[in-house]
């Protein structure tokens, strides 16, 4: 076999240039477990396609991107742009490149339960506060980039739902990117702690503002704790130039309960990977989300749920709609250990193709070492329904009218199964904006042809 | 209203019109009477400007207008309906969502104003009534889980609510018990109106008993073999097409 060509380490710098500017760099712990994760960053690289987990997602053009740790000339964001972001009433935290910015966001009263506090101040102020969570979740063995984000993490959130607490007014994280003519990169970093009985929601705008190149990586690691139930909306809507790399990674105990929903519409690479642990009993994972892509667009999901013990559910359903030559991935693991009976697992990912330069690679895998279980997997792919078309069109509606009612039709079976109705229509609105983009576009094509 | 001369047509390459003429004036309702297979179905998707129908030869004008120039959408904006024979059931998308979209697009084409929410509903729910389709019926997607019988009531509806001059009925009967067909007819007849015109496309003389044509032609192997009034289509519930076919063949 021949010998694997060795590729230079993509920011092989970033960790000698940012060492000493890392907030809590002189507790032993915190820089043990940086220094830790860079050597586990720098033994894994970057991830290219012949890692099986990447094999669908190239990343040459971001390793070629000219991303340097430390820009200069970075502008400066002193208003919050939300016209990109979920629409929703919520407390509000915003990051700007990663960085918390207090003078932006409002947070809640922490009196309530919910307390939402800067990465970085913990870590400078008390940082024993952050021993027992950072880093704990995400496995930076199976995620690189979670490893490359722990050891050059400079803020984030630090987020606390305090026992019993059940918050009605969900949390907006609001994570902007912005740069100048360098390329920029940064690594927001957000701890979720919900403490027993709490009960919360979540959401996440990820946009980005200007023409400049960046690179947002981030990782939210999610401690529900036994009877907690937490609902985690991610919109990733970047910049188109961005790069967009994320990892969510939760552990549930006892009957905890998590739902997720992921819709990418934005960036130029991105890949939103979501890994569950369930190690409590009657616990419950839902995992949806769609993905809307056009252009020369590329979004990867990917899921990994490992049921370790009896009694648990998991639930994922997906939906994607690709146009022009954009690319979508789907890569779904189940994971049933031996002691893991009586698990029910589902799991489906439907795809809508509109051009014939459209792509999915949809990778369902299932991994059962328990005899009593239910699981099942799935993946579709197919065009809009030419007998629908005509008979839409057949009662006097235009073609691009036609194509927008089957594709919402199509998308909505995603977006309905959102628990929070808020949140479901904020979602709702953001997808209502891409369908007419795209109608708009497709009128002017015609219009030039 | 209507014109066809010499209409050919191919499926897959396949001639399936061949050399079809009819006319149809304003007001009038004409039934066309066929064995299955002789391209009755193709001509009512012709009309309505499927695509893979192809006319290769001949034209057809609608109220003066070259009507092969004109896309899908086009057509019913301009006002011919085609009551389809299976109406297509279209997860996702609520009956009242699409009838809204649908009215208000053939009222814009028409220089009318967009109805609004409540206009819309008032417009659409006495004549649901008469056709016996429920709001819980309008709310649901688009013909999901619909009976035969539902599906026709709802293209019914649909003609009532777009209003056009042009209606073609493609094997409405098929699928009906005889008082859900009685409801149709009653629907279609109620629409009979010296600026609307019909096209009753049927294998049975049975839906003749309800909507009454003025005009009955025989279509075999793709041309119109013989035409004459109604008593045509009784001569063939009692003798079949076997005449007609074996001139054919002769």
């Amino acid at each position: 076999m021949a010998a694997r060509k060795k590729i230079p380490l993509a920011f092989a710098d970033a960790f000698s240039a940012l060492e000493t500017t890392l907030p809590g760099r002189s507790v032993p712990w915190l820089s043990r477990l940086r220094a830790e994760s860079w050597d586990r960053y720098a033994a894994l690289g970057l991830p290219t396609v012949r890692d099986e987990s990447w094999k669908f997602t190239n990343l040459n053009s971001l390793r070629r991107a000219g991303i340097v740790p430390t820009p200069e000339g970075v502008p400066a964001l002193d208003t919050v742009p939300l016209g990109a972001a979920l629409s929703i009433d919520a407390h509000l935290a915003v990051l700007v490149n990663g960085v918390f910015r207090a003078d932006l966001s409002s947070l809640p009263d922490a009196e309530a339960g919910l307390s939402v506090k800067g990465f970085a101040a913990v870590a400078e102020d008390d940082p024993d506060a952050l021993e027992g969570s950072l880093g704990k979740i995400a496995d930076r063995d199976a995620l690189p980039m979670a490893a490359l984000n722990t050891a050059l993490a400079a803020d984030g959130l630090v987020i606390h739902l305090r026992r019993g607490a059940e918050i009605e007014k969900p949390l907006h994280i609001l994570s902007i990117g912005i740069a100048g003519e360098t390329p920029v990169m940064f690594q927001p970093r957000v701890l979720v702690t919900a403490e027993e009985n709490s009960s919360a929601c979540i959401l996440e705008s990820h946009v980005g503002v200007g023409d400049g190149v960046y690179f947002s990586n981030a990782v939210t690691e999610l401690d529900v704790a036994p009877r907690a139930r937490v609902r985690h909306y991610k919109l990733q809507n970047e910049h188109p130039a961005a790069f967009h790399i994320a990892a969510a990674a939760v552990s549930l105990a006892d009957g905890a309960a998590y739902e997720s929903f992921v819709l990418q519409v934005g960036g130029r690479i991105a890949r939103n990977e979501i890994q569950i642990h369930i190690g409590g009993e009657h616990a419950e994972c839902t995992m949806n989300g769609a993905y809307l892509l056009r252009g020369k667009q590329h979004a990867d999901s990917t899921t990994f749920v490992d049921h370790a013990v009896p009694n648990s559910t998991s639930r994922e359903f997906y939906k994607g709609v690709i146009d022009d030559t954009a690319r979508g991935v789907f890569q779904g693991k189940i994971l049933v250990r031996k002691d893991a009976q009586k698990t029910d697992g589902q799991q489906l990912n439907k795809a809508l193709l509109l051009s014939r330069g459209a792509e999915i690679d949809s990778k369902p895998e299932l991994e059962i070492y328990a005899d009593d279980v239910i699981c099942s997997h799935g993946a579709t792919a197919g065009e809009l329904d030419n007998e629908a078309l005509f008979y839409l069109r057949s009662r006097g509606i235009d073609e691009a009218t036609a194509r927008g009612l089957l594709i919402e039709a199509f998308v909505g079976e995603a977006v309905e199964q959102i628990g929070h109705a808020a949140s479901q229509d904020a979602f709702q609105k953001v997808v209502d904006g891409w369908l007419r983009d795209g109608a708009q576009t497709r009128a002017k094509d015609g219009d030039s042809a | 209203m209507l014109e066809i001369r010499n209409l050919h047509a191919t499926v897959d390459g396949k001639e399936i019109i061949k050399g079809l003429d009819l006319t149809i004036g304003a007001g009038e309702v004409h039934a066309i009477m066929g064995p299955n297979g002789t391209g009755k179905s193709t001509l009512s998707y012709v009309l309505a400007g499927r695509d893979g129908y192809e006319v290769t030869e001949g034209e057809i004008l609608f109220q003066g207008e070259n009507l092969l120039d004109l896309e899908t959408d086009e057509r019913a904006c301009r006002g011919i309906f085609l009551a389809f024979q299976y109406p297509v059931e279209i997860p996702g998308v609520a009956g009242t969502t699409f009838l809204k979209t649908a009215l208000n697009a053939v009222r814009k084409s028409r220089g009318e104003d967009d109805l609004d929410a409540m206009q819309f509903l008032k417009h659409v729910r006495e004549k649901a009534k008469t056709l016996g389709v429920s709001d819980e019926m309008l709310r649901r997607p688009l013909n999901v889980g619909f009976s035969g019988g539902e599906k026709k009531r709802n293209e019914a509806l649909q003609m009532a609510v777009l209003e056009p001059s042009f209606a073609i009925l493609d094997e409405t009967d098929s699928g009906l018990d005889i008082d859900a067909l009685k409801v149709v007819a009653d629907g279609v007849n109620a629409m009979r109106d010296p600026a609307r015109s019909m096209l009753i496309i049927t294998h049975y003389q049975r839906l003749l008993n309800y909507i009454e044509p003025d005009h009955v032609h025989v279509l075999v192997n793709g041309r119109i073999a013989k035409s004459g009034g109604k008593e045509l289509a009784e001569r063939l519930e009692e003798h079949g097409y076997a005449e007609f076919l074996d001139a054919e063949a002769a």
